[in-house]
């Protein structure tokens, strides 16, 4: 049904389910917004948006108002315009802004509404600011106060998506702040790390803990023989830092810029990942076949991992005990690489490319060291490689397309969708399916543990064995699946948990996708997807057990899946972690 | 205990019978002299007598209050009583007179004149 | 029945709490037994009689005698003299119940003869902790009226005839209101009264609940009942805690009763109540922030519409009322809305309690019917301002209201009127400010609240009226600039404009009204740097004249010692000098201005 509006004094008809923004918008109208993220954050809280309607008294938030046939809006008074620009001076009045050396400079919404808007001055920049506070306790995550605007953003992330509320509104008034509860730090305060709150947030106020710095010293070092690895959802974000549309697959490119980066190996995280499933796979059938513990739950998101550390520890002994694909990898690397090149592991520096910042909390668990040495020693956001790059000043859109160092380069098609939610289940499942049946099946492609819905189940019959598999992604949908896994209502042999919506393509480590494209309601996430299923279709190989430089490390290494060798390097342990620890 | 409408009207009338004196228009009052003069005739004990015998027949809207010395120290115990514009002032009261006071003036309508002193007045 | 000769009333309201009247009550009922008076007198304890200045009270009946400022030491006396020997106290008298030698019962005096009590009418009557002496005041009936013979359509014609309208700040017709709610069809719905009080100084809603609890039980079931709901919320602030337990207290009772709970009198109605605490943000008065309190989040209001009535509590339609509005409703059913239109302004119906406050004889509560005038509240039943000072302005309507002036003082208070004016009838809050008083330093003083309880959700409120607040300490301080003058009116008008919930567009109103009436003042610290009610320390300066004799007796008293025999010479022979003030180091404590003798004067204040 559509209704008529009047916006600006001429007539237009719109879907009655519009708000006056998306009306606006129709009208080739461009209102400012800033807090409003669609169906995420919807608490017209900021007044950005703010436009007259006849009859009202007072001025709108443009965003939440639901259109009315009849409804007369108009954007361009002076009073509209009068409003939103004191509204940004107030906010800029309040915001710390050193822009020059924020992370954030170029890529600030913030900033972006002070340069539409040309403010002549800022007349309460003299005035009381918030009290500054930083919060860079957590390994993963930093939180810089004085640069918030309170828009909410990240609270609404932390509740909806992550299903954390770790992230609130603390205090009133002008000493309102975002914060933890009793003010604690954010590790001890629930945080899964999964940094899905940096990725809403508009300005500077949230950041990865950086690790540029370190990467750079490595590589400086003659000494160091650093090694970088890059996960498969890094390449299916790292051109959006270039300005290259979503959805732009960039393998070739990365590991030409990352080479020139001076590194002296670029290797694919997506081998471990093959090896991943043949050892998740072979964990599978072990339990399957003697009994043990089910549903067997994947190990690969270190976020997911906090989640069930700190709020389902019961369920700790369904956990996989594979360490996830980067650490694999990176314990191969200072065992095997180095015994084969003859480099004092000691030397190696392994750096991770990620789209994840729960794994720098990862990497410096205990667990994943192996003779005193970290299995990884650096772990780098997407988003940091990007900067890295652009200060290298490499010209990534115009790089030859180069390939991955061997071995330990070479991947499957089953490796590359481990980015996406449902990725590693169907990974495992070619594999696991052809040991079952014993042949090499030619119907692979799992289409039921694709897509986005937040829970997927489905049931399958593989080789006579009935199979029930359910998968979850974000932190709000892992916490329901956990508790109907935990109130006994349905039975799974095996789930697929990733702390991020939408798996790793959508990692708190990824590009910063503007709220404007949010807002078009583009599926960014989908596009990223795209990437990797349009890899695993284009390689040669598509089941993990068919990568030959895997098979060559059982051979020349690790003897078998699960073997003894395999389970002191690639296995780990896990522990209770309790929250808001008294201390 | 769940209470009927018909329950709930009886709670009502009964309670608004004890309240009835905070009220200022009750049927009857009478007025005790309490002055020292008063009190060291052997007040006290009347007033008690009036109070008790008052809510031993249930008697609500009846005020009962003190007053100072009226100046007839000799005649003490004593006090009035007062029905609508019509006041008798009973003088050299005892318990047991001021109970028979309560019994047949208050509740028989029967004013025991030999007690009284002076005329019926107007109040 | 036990009867009693004398009832004795004690105000069991916060105010007479805090000053002791548990005690009082305790001490008493001590010294009846003493006096062997115990079967004779009974004790009770009401709610708050409105007239808090006198505090604590004692009314003992049948006389009606009115005793004010009782404290424990007065309980003996009172007891041996008026309860035991029938002699008025008369010293322990609030003033007006005593004219000449005549003793004026309770009911008599100004305060009281010139109020109209509706939603108040049990406060100060009746024991609150005892549902018989509720219904002994026609309590319950309507609720049998309306169950009886009612359809909920009709309950809802009524309230809608009656032209009751909310008694919490923004004056919507409650019948409309009720209607929309009872319009809304889904498997639950919400009644829910809002007793988070908590404009300053206003305690009407408190008094209601500690004085009769009952009646609000009683309309909220009425309302479950005209709206299709069958659960209700009672939203009250933990620091009302004699509320609170008089409203648990008799939710008990009425439950007891079955006047609560399932299948009520029988019929096919259920109706329950449960109480929430609130932590006591201000916010929290706001429906949608309510809302979110109940539900267990932070109290920060939500965007409306969708309005509570279509999506209320936990999502489902909500009909909320304050306190007052729902202690009408009763008396509404009883003796028909026309009796209660009948009452009142044209478009303002019934009663109004106001708490009036500040410079005023008689702080306290008082129930006037709609269109009383501004004067007769603050000189007739309010008694005046003390000390003969000169009335200034009234602040009505609380931190959100705004200030009027001596030329609105023949304006019939009602809604519309106060907002015509400039101001608003809030939720009755009415302080008054006598010549002594600075208007900006008021405006401050306002801001200063709504400032810190702001819930930091919009920027408008959260950064605007911080800054409000900063350019009047600026001004107030003797640093401001016309250009500070002009950003706060546009500033002001801004936030009116631009917040999201009804606290932020009001917050600036103390200083858009004060702007209006007394700019003056504004410029005479903008300009000249003076505060002209010499109440702004940082423009004020002490300085000694000529009359200075060179006692010292200034220096010795100077919490700085910044005052010195550095003036001219008073007397050649002792050498003695005047005394001066050093002004940078002068804290305008104004103890040198006391300590100087009184047949000297030689230091005044400017």
């Amino acid at each position: 049904m559509n209704v008529k509006v009047t916006i600006d004094g001429k007539l237009y008809e719109v879907p009655s389910h519009y708000t006056a923004l998306d009306a606006c918008k129709a009208a080739n109208i461009d209102i400012p917004t800033l807090c409003f993220l669609k169906e995420l954050n919807e608490t017209a809280a900021c007044r950005m948006c703010v436009v007259e309607v006849e009859g009202a008294r007072s001025l709108q938030a443009s965003c939440v108002l639901k259109v009315r046939d009849g409804m007369k809006i108009k954007t361009n008074t002076k009073r509209v315009q009068d409003s939103r620009a004191t509204t940004l001076e107030l906010l800029l009045a309040n915001h710390n802004k050193e822009c020059l050396n924020c992370d954030r400079n170029g890529k600030c919404e913030l900033q972006d509404l002070a340069e539409r808007f040309h403010l002549k001055e800022i007349y309460f920049d003299s005035f009381e600011k918030r009290t500054p506070f930083i919060d860079d306790s957590s390994f993963s995550i930093v939180r810089d106060q004085s640069k918030c605007i309170l828009c909410g953003r990240c609270v609404s992330a932390c509740e909806k998506i992550a299903g954390m509320s770790v992230l609130a509104y603390t205090n009133r008034g002008f000493e309102a702040n975002v914060g933890t509860g009793f003010n604690v730090e954010l590790d001890d305060a629930g945080c899964i790390s999964c940094g899905q709150c940096i990725n809403v947030c508009p300005v500077g106020a949230l950041q990865e803990k950086s690790h540029v710095e370190q990467v750079w010293d490595a590589i400086s070092d003659p000494k160091k023989h650093v090694v970088i690895q890059t996960a498969p959802a890094v390449r299916a974000a790292i051109g959006e830092e270039f300005g290259l549309p979503i959805g732009t697959s960039c393998t070739g490119k990365m590991i030409a810029a990352i080479r020139r980066l001076g590194v002296d190996k670029v290797f694919d995280t997506n081998f471990a990942a093959d090896l991943t499933i043949l050892e998740e796979g072979h964990e599978l059938l072990d339990r399957l076949q003697n009994g043990g513990k089910l549903p067997l739950l994947t190990s690969c998101s270190p976020g997911w991992i906090r989640l069930i550390e700190q709020y389902y520890p019961e369920l700790l002994p369904n956990l996989s005990s594979c360490k996830s694909p980067h650490q694999m990898f990176g314990a191969i690397i200072k065992s095997y690489y180095a015994e084969k090149t003859k480099i004092d592991p000691k030397d190696i520096y392994v750096v991770s490319v990620m789209p994840c910042t729960a794994k720098k909390f990862e990497m410096n668990r205990e667990e994943l060291s192996h003779n005193g040495l970290k299995d990884v020693d650096a772990v780098l956001t997407t988003r940091e490689l990007g900067r890295m790059l652009k200060e290298k000043g490499i010209r990534f859109n115009e790089l030859p397309d180069e390939d991955f160092d061997h071995p330990l380069g070479e991947y499957t098609g089953a490796g590359v969708i481990f980015g996406a939610t449902g990725g590693v289940m169907e990974a495992a499942l070619r594999t696991v399916a052809d040991i079952l049946t014993g042949e090499d099946l030619k119907d692979f492609e799992y289409h039921a543990v694709r897509g986005f819905e937040g829970i997927k189940e489905a049931e399958l019959e593989i080789a006579g064995n009935k199979i029930s598999i359910a998968i979850a992604h974000g932190g709000g949908n892992a916490r329901k699946l956990m508790d109907i896994i935990k109130s006994g209502k349905k039975e799974y042999h095996f789930v697929e948990i990733m702390g991020c919506e939408g798996g790793c393509i959508n990692g708190g480590g990824q590009p910063y996708v503007n709220s404007h494209i949010r807002n078009e309601g583009i599926d960014y996430k989908k596009l990223r997807a795209q990437v990797l299923y349009n890899e695993d279709k284009s390689k040669e190989f598509r089941k993990s057990h068919h990568n030959k430089e895997v098979k060559q490390l059982y051979d020349e290494f690790l003897e078998k899946p699960n073997s003894h060798k395999a389970h002191e390097l690639l296995h780990t342990s896990y522990k209770a972690r309790e929250i808001f620890p008294i201390k | 205990m769940k209470k009927s409408v018909e329950e709930l009207m009886k709670i009502r009338q009964e309670t608004l019978k004890k309240m009835e004196l905070r009220e200022n228009d009750a049927h009857c009052r009478i007025v005790v002299g309490m002055g020292t003069c008063g009190i060291s005739a052997g007040a006290r004990p009347c007033l008690t007598a009036i109070v008790d015998e008052v809510n031993k027949r249930g008697l609500s809207n009846v005020q009962i209050v003190q007053t100072g010395c009226v100046g007839m120290c000799r005649l003490e115990p004593m006090f009035d009583v007062i029905i609508g514009d019509k006041k008798y002032t009973y003088v050299d009261m005892t318990p047991e007179k001021s109970r028979q006071v309560v019994v047949e003036h208050i509740v028989n309508n029967r004013v025991i004149h030999e007690y009284t002193i002076g005329e019926e007045e107007k109040e | 029945m036990q009867y009693y000769r004398a009832h004795v009333l004690i105000c069991g309201g916060t105010g007479c709490t805090s000053g002791k009247s548990l005690e009082i009550k305790a001490e008493l009922e001590k010294q009846l037994v003493t006096y062997g008076i115990e079967n004779e007198v009974k004790v009770v304890m009401t709610g708050c009689f409105g007239l808090c200045e006198a505090g604590p009270i004692m009314v003992v009946y049948p006389e009606g005698t009115f005793y004010a400022h009782v404290q424990v030491k007065d309980v003996k006396k009172i007891v041996e003299e008026h309860l035991f020997k029938g002699r008025i106290v008369k010293e322990k008298l609030y003033y007006e119940a005593l004219d000449e030698d005549k003793v004026i019962s309770v009911n008599e005096v100004e305060f009281y003869a010139k109020q109209k009590r509706i939603a108040l009418s049990n406060c100060g009557v009746i024991d609150p902790e005892n549902i018989d002496e509720y219904l002994a005041k026609d309590g319950y009936q309507a609720l049998i009226k309306v169950l009886t013979d009612m359809k909920p359509r009709e309950v809802i014609e009524e309230i809608k005839k009656s032209g009751l309208r909310g008694r919490g700040g923004a004056g919507f017709p409650t019948g409309l209101k009720w209607e929309f709610a009872s319009n809304y069809e889904d498997d639950m719905k919400y009644v829910c009264c809002n007793a988070d009080e908590g404009d300053p100084g206003a305690f009407m809603d408190r008094s209601i609940l500690e004085g009769t609890p009952h009646s609000v039980i009683e309309a909220m079931t009425i309302a479950g009942y005209a709206t299709g709901s069958k659960k209700g919320y009672i939203y009250i602030r933990a620091e009302y805690p004699i509320a609170v337990k008089r409203l648990e207290i008799a939710i008990k009772q009425a439950k007891d009763y079955g006047l609560l709970g399932n299948n009520i009198l029988d019929t096919k109605f259920s109706f329950d109540i449960e109480i929430r605490l609130g932590a006591g943000a201000f916010v929290c008065g706001e429906e949608t922030a309510l809302i979110e309190s109940i539900e267990g989040k932070r109290g920060m209001p939500r965007t409306k519409p969708p309005f509570p009535a279509e999506k209320g509590i936990w999502g489902k339609p909500t009909l909320i009322n304050n306190v007052e509005t729902f202690a009408n409703i009763p008396a509404i059913i009883l003796k028909g809305g026309e009796w209660f239109g009948s009452i009142g302004t044209e478009k303002s119906k019934g009663t109004k309690v106001f708490a009036l406050g500040g410079k005023i004889k008689n702080t306290g509560l008082v129930e006037i019917p709609m269109g009383t005038t501004l004067r007769e509240v603050i000189y007739g039943i309010g008694g005046g301002i003390p000390d003969n000072k000169k009335f200034k302005a009234v602040q009505t309507g609380g931190p959100s209201g705004g200030c009027l002036t001596a030329e609105h003082l023949d304006t019939p208070i009602d809604y519309d009127n106060l907002v015509s004016i400039g101001s608003m009838m809030g939720s009755g809050g009415m302080i008054v400010m006598d010549e002594d008083t600075c208007m900006v330093d008021i405006a401050r003083f306002f801001l200063d609240f709504t400032c810190e309880e702001s819930c930091g959700k919009c920027t408008p409120c959260r950064e605007g009226t911080k800054r409000l607040k900063e350019i009047l300490d600026k001004i107030v301080a003797g640093n401001g600039t016309i250009e500070d003058l002009d950003r706060l009116e546009n500033l002001a008008g801004y936030i009116k404009d631009n917040a999201l919930c009804n606290l932020g567009q009001t917050a600036p109103n103390p200083v858009i009204s004060t702007l209006k009436f007394f700019r003056d003042e504004y410029m005479a610290h903008v300009v000249d740097k003076k505060c002209p009610t010499s109440v702004c320390k940082d423009l004020l300066q002490y300085t000694i004249t000529d009359k200075c004799i060179g006692c010292g007796s200034c220096a010795k008293v100077c919490p700085q010692g910044c005052i010195e025999p550095l003036g001219k010479e008073i007397n050649s022979k002792t050498k003695r000098r005047q005394y001066v003030i050093d002004q940078n180091k002068c804290i305008k404590c104004g103890a040198c201005l006391e300590a100087c003798p009184p047949k000297v004067k030689a230091i005044i204040r400017k």
